[in-house]
C-alpha cells in the first residue's frame, strides 16, 4: 500500500540516503515557534515527528519530560496541537507522525483522535506504549481510516516478536538504539548494528533508528545499517538553548542543526 | 458454567475489560520472563516452602486476628475483628509481597531491586528484603513523601537501600512511579522492579495479589476457627488496593461476604482533592495497564491528595475495576477529616496506631457497624501500623 510516509522513506532509499525523521514537542516551546520551527524542518526532513504533551511519559528522557510538563503547565490541550499542526500543513508537504500515549488516545476516545489527527494532516500514528498484542486491534482501526501505524522494537525483543511489530508497522519500524529512555548520548552502542542487521533480515518495512542520536557521526553510524535516524531531545536541547528568542530565530537555530545533522555524507 | 470471578486474569493480563499491558516494548522482555520465572515457582514445591519459611520466621505470620472489644461497644453493633498485618515484621503488608517478589528475582538471577514508595512502607518492605537476601535496592520516593515520611527513608537507608527523590511532577507516588520504570527501561536485563501494589503491566496486578492473597486466607480460616462461620463484612482500605486484593480475593467466590474498598476522599471530591480513581474516576490507561483512574478530558492524569501518603495515587489496580464493575465489591470513599477522627479513636479504644491509610478503613466502620445486629461480624484488613504517621497527624491536629 502507498502512502506519503512509505513513498518519503522508499524515495531517500532508493537515493541511498539516511532518512532523516527529526521529532518536536507539539506546542513547544509555544505555539507559534512550533508552528514555525515545524515549517523552517520540513524541507531537509524526510518525516517530521510530533509528541503529543503527556504527563506521565515513561519512555523519555529529562528533556523531553520537561518540554511536555512546560506545555501541559501552559493549558496546551490535544486539539490545540492539531489546530497548530493544520495551520503549519497549508505549508508542509513532508509526511507528519503523531507520538502520543495510549492513555491520551483511550480515553479522548481512539475514534475521535484519529479523526482529529487525520484532518490536521497527520500520515502516522506512533504510540510507544501500546506493544502487542494490545496493538493489534488499535493498529488495525488506526490503518482503516486510511494513517500509516508505526510501532517500537526494542534490542531486547525477540525475533518472534520482530515479526509481528513489523507486521503491524505499515510506516516503518521504529528501532530503539538503547534499552532504556530517550535521550542524549556520547556514543550510540556497538551492539545496534547487529540488532538493527537482525531487524532488517525480518521483514521488508523500513527500519528507522531512534533515541540518543544527537551527532553527525551518529547519523553516518546509522546511515549504514538502517533506512532512517530519528532525533528528538538534540532538538528540543536547541530550543532550549534559544529560549526567550523570536519564533523565527529558534526555527532557523533548529534547521541549521537539521541541516548539519543531514549534511553528512 | 459460568467462570467464578476468581478465574482471572485470562494468559495476556485481563480481568474482564481491564488490565493488559500498556508499556514501551522495552520492558515487555522482562514482563514476559517474569511471568515465565513464576510459572515455574508456582509449580515448584520448593519455592513454596521457602517463601513460606520466610514468612513465618522472619515475618511472622500468620498474622492474628483480634476482637476488637472496646470499638465493637462503642459502635454498639456487629463484631469487629482486626487482621493485624501492623504486626507483621516492618509494619504492614507490603513485607508479604516483597519476600516473594525477591525469591523470584533471585530465581532469575538479578541481583538489584528498584522500587517505588508513597508512605515509605513498600520502600521499607523492599529494602527489608534486598538485606535478607543480599540484593542491591534503590528505592524511588516522591519529594513531598519523602519529607512527611521521612522516620521510613531513615529506615531504609540503615537497610542499606539508597533512596531515590524525585522531584518531578506531583512529587508523590504516581511520580516515584514514573521514575522506577524509566530505571527499569535502562536496567531491564539485570534488575527487576519490585511493584508495591496491584497496579501496573501483566503478571504484576495478579503475582502481588497472590503473594498478598495470605491474608484472605488466613481470615477465612481464623474466622472458621473463633466464629464457626464466614464474617458478613470485609473492609479494607484501597489505594493501588495491594492489601485490599489480597484480603477480598479469597472471599470473593463467597456470595454471602459483602466486601468493602474505602479510598481517599481526601479534602473534598473535586478533581484534583482526593485520590477516590474508583468512586470518582474513569476507566483510562496509567503505568501499564487499563484500570480506573483520574485524569482531565484529555488523558493527562490529575493532581491527587489524601493525607494518607500511601493512597494518594491516580491509579488503582485492574482487578479493583473489574470487580467495581461486576458489582462484587462495594468501593466508598472516606474524608482527610473522617480519618485522622478513625486514627484517635482506634488509638484511645483499642491502644492500637493505624497507618494513616488503614485509618480509612476504621472511619468506614464507624459509619456502618452501628447499623449491624450483634451476632454479625466484619472483619477489617489493618493493613499497617501508624508509627510512620505519627508527625504528619501531629501537624494536623495542630
Amino acid at each position: 500500500m502507498s502512502s506519503r510516509l512509505a513513498d518519503s522513506i522508499a524515495a531517500a532509499r532508493k537515493s541511498r540516503k539516511l532518512a532523516f525523521l527529526p521529532f518536536l514537542a507539539g506546542g513547544y516551546p509555544d505555539v507559534p515557534t512550533f508552528v514555525e520551527t515545524l515549517k523552517a524542518i520540513a524541507p531537509v526532513a524526510d518525516a517530521v515527528e510530533i509528541g503529543f504533551p503527556f504527563s506521565d511519559p515513561i519512555a523519555d528522557g529529562p528533556t523531553i519530560q520537561a518540554a511536555f510538563a512546560d506545555t501541559l503547565s501552559r493549558g496546551i490541550k490535544v486539539k490545540d496541537i492539531f489546530t497548530a499542526v493544520a495551520e503549519a500543513r497549508k505549508q508542509v508537504k513532508t509526511p507528519l507522525i503523531a507520538m502520543v500515549s495510549y492513555s491520551i488516545v483511550f480515553r479522548y476516545p481512539l475514534s475521535k483522535f484519529l479523526e482529529g489527527a487525520k484532518a490536521c494532516g497527520f500520515d502516522a500514528i506512533l504510540i510507544p506504549d501500546l506493544p502487542p498484542p494490545e496493538a493489534q486491534a488499535v493498529c488495525q482501526t488506526i490503518n482503516s481510516t486510511g494513517l500509516d501505524t508505526v510501532l517500537l522494537v526494542a534490542p531486547t525483543t525477540s525475533p518472534a516478536r520482530r515479526r509481528q511489530i513489523a507486521d503491524l508497522s505499515t510506516g516503518f519500524v521504529y528501532y530503539l538504539s538503547v534499552t532504556g529512555i530517550t535521550g542524549e548520548r556520547e556514543t550510540l552502542p556497538p551492539e545496534l548494528a547487529d540488532g538493527v542487521k537482525m531487524m532488517k533480515s525480518l521483514t521488508q518495512v523500513p527500519v528507522c533508528v531512534g533515541f540518543g542520536i544527537s551527532k553527525p557521526p551518529h547519523m553516518q553510524q546509522v546511515a549504514a545499517i538502517a533506512d532512517g535516524a530519528i532525533v528528538g531531545s538534540a532538538i528540543i536541547k536547541r530550543m532550549q538553548q534559544h529560549a526567550g528568542e523570536s519564533p523565527a530565530a529558534i526555527a532557523s537555530a533548529v534547521a541549521t542543526y537539521c541541516q548539519e545533522m543531514t549534511s553528512v555524507k | 458454567m459460568t467462570p467464578t470471578l476468581s478465574a482471572v486474569p485470562d494468559a495476556t493480563g485481563h480481568f474482564g475489560d481491564y488490565g493488559g499491558v500498556f508499556v514501551p516494548e522495552t520492558l515487555v522482555f522482562a514482563l514476559e520472563q517474569l511471568q515465565a520465572e513464576y510459572d515455574r515457582a508456582n509449580a515448584d514445591p520448593q519455592f513454596h516452602a521457602e517463601f513460606e519459611y520466610y514468612l513465618k520466621e522472619f515475618v511472622g505470620r500468620p498474622s492474628r486476628l483480634y476482637l476488637a472489644r472496646r470499638l465493637t461497644e462503642a459502635l454498639g453493633g456487629a463484631k469487629i475483628y482486626l487482621k493485624r498485618e501492623d504486626l507483621n515484621h516492618t509494619g504492614a503488608h507490603k513485607i508479604n509481597n516483597t519476600i516473594g517478589q525477591a525469591l523470584l528475582c533471585k530465581r532469575m538471577g538479578k541481583q538489584r531491586i528498584i522500587a517505588e514508595t508513597g508512605a515509605g512502607q513498600h520502600g521499607v518492605a523492599s529494602a527489608t528484603a534486598a538485606a535478607v537476601f543480599g540484593l542491591r535496592c534503590d528505592v524511588f520516593m516522591g519529594a513531598e513523601d519523602v519529607r512527611r515520611q521521612n522516620l521510613n527513608v531513615f529506615r531504609m537507608r540503615l537497610m542499606g537501600a539508597r533512596v531515590i527523590e524525585v522531584a518531578s511532577g506531583s512529587k508523590t507516588l504516581k511520580d516515584a512511579t514514573n521514575e522506577a520504570m524509566r530505571d527499569w527501561m535502562g536496567s531491564v536485563e539485570h534488575t527487576h522492579y519490585i511493584i508495591g501494589s496491584v497496579v501496573g503491566p501483566h503478571p504484576f496486578p495478579m503475582i502481588v495479589r497472590d503473594f498478598q492473597s495470605f491474608i484472605g486466607r488466613e481470615t477465612r480460616e481464623q474466622c472458621l476457627a473463633i466464629e464457626g462461620k464466614l464474617p458478613d463484612v470485609v473492609v479494607a482500605c484501597v489505594g493501588g488496593g495491594s492489601n485490599a486484593a489480597g484480603m477480598f480475593y479469597p472471599f470473593v467466590d463467597d456470595a454471602g461476604v459483602k466486601l468493602i474498598g474505602v479510598e481517599a476522599g481526601g479534602r473534598a471530591l473535586e478533581l484534583g482533592h482526593h485520590a477516590a480513581a474508583l468512586t470518582a474516576g474513569r476507566p483510562g490507561v496509567l503505568h501499564g495497564s487499563l484500570s480506573y483512574v483520574l485524569q482531565d478530558d484529555d488523558g493527562q492524569t490529575a493532581d491527587v491528595h489524601s493525607c494518607s501518603a500511601g493512597l494518594d495515587y491516580p491509579g488503582v489496580g485492574p482487578e479493583h475495576a473489574f470487580w467495581k464493575d461486576s458489582g462484587r465489591v462495594e468501593y466508598v470513599n472516606c474524608s482527610d477529616a473522617e480519618a485522622l477522627e478513625a486514627f484517635k479513636q482506634l488509638a484511645q479504644l483499642e491502644g492500637i496506631l493505624p497507618a494513616l491509610e488503614t485509618a480509612h478503613a476504621f472511619a468506614h466502620i464507624a459509619k456502618i457497624a452501628g447499623q449491624m445486629s450483634r451476632d454479625q461480624m466484619i472483619v477489617v484488613n489493618l493493613s499497617g501500623r501508624g508509627d510512620k504517621d505519627c508527625q504528619e497527624v501531629a501537624r494536623l491536629l495542630s
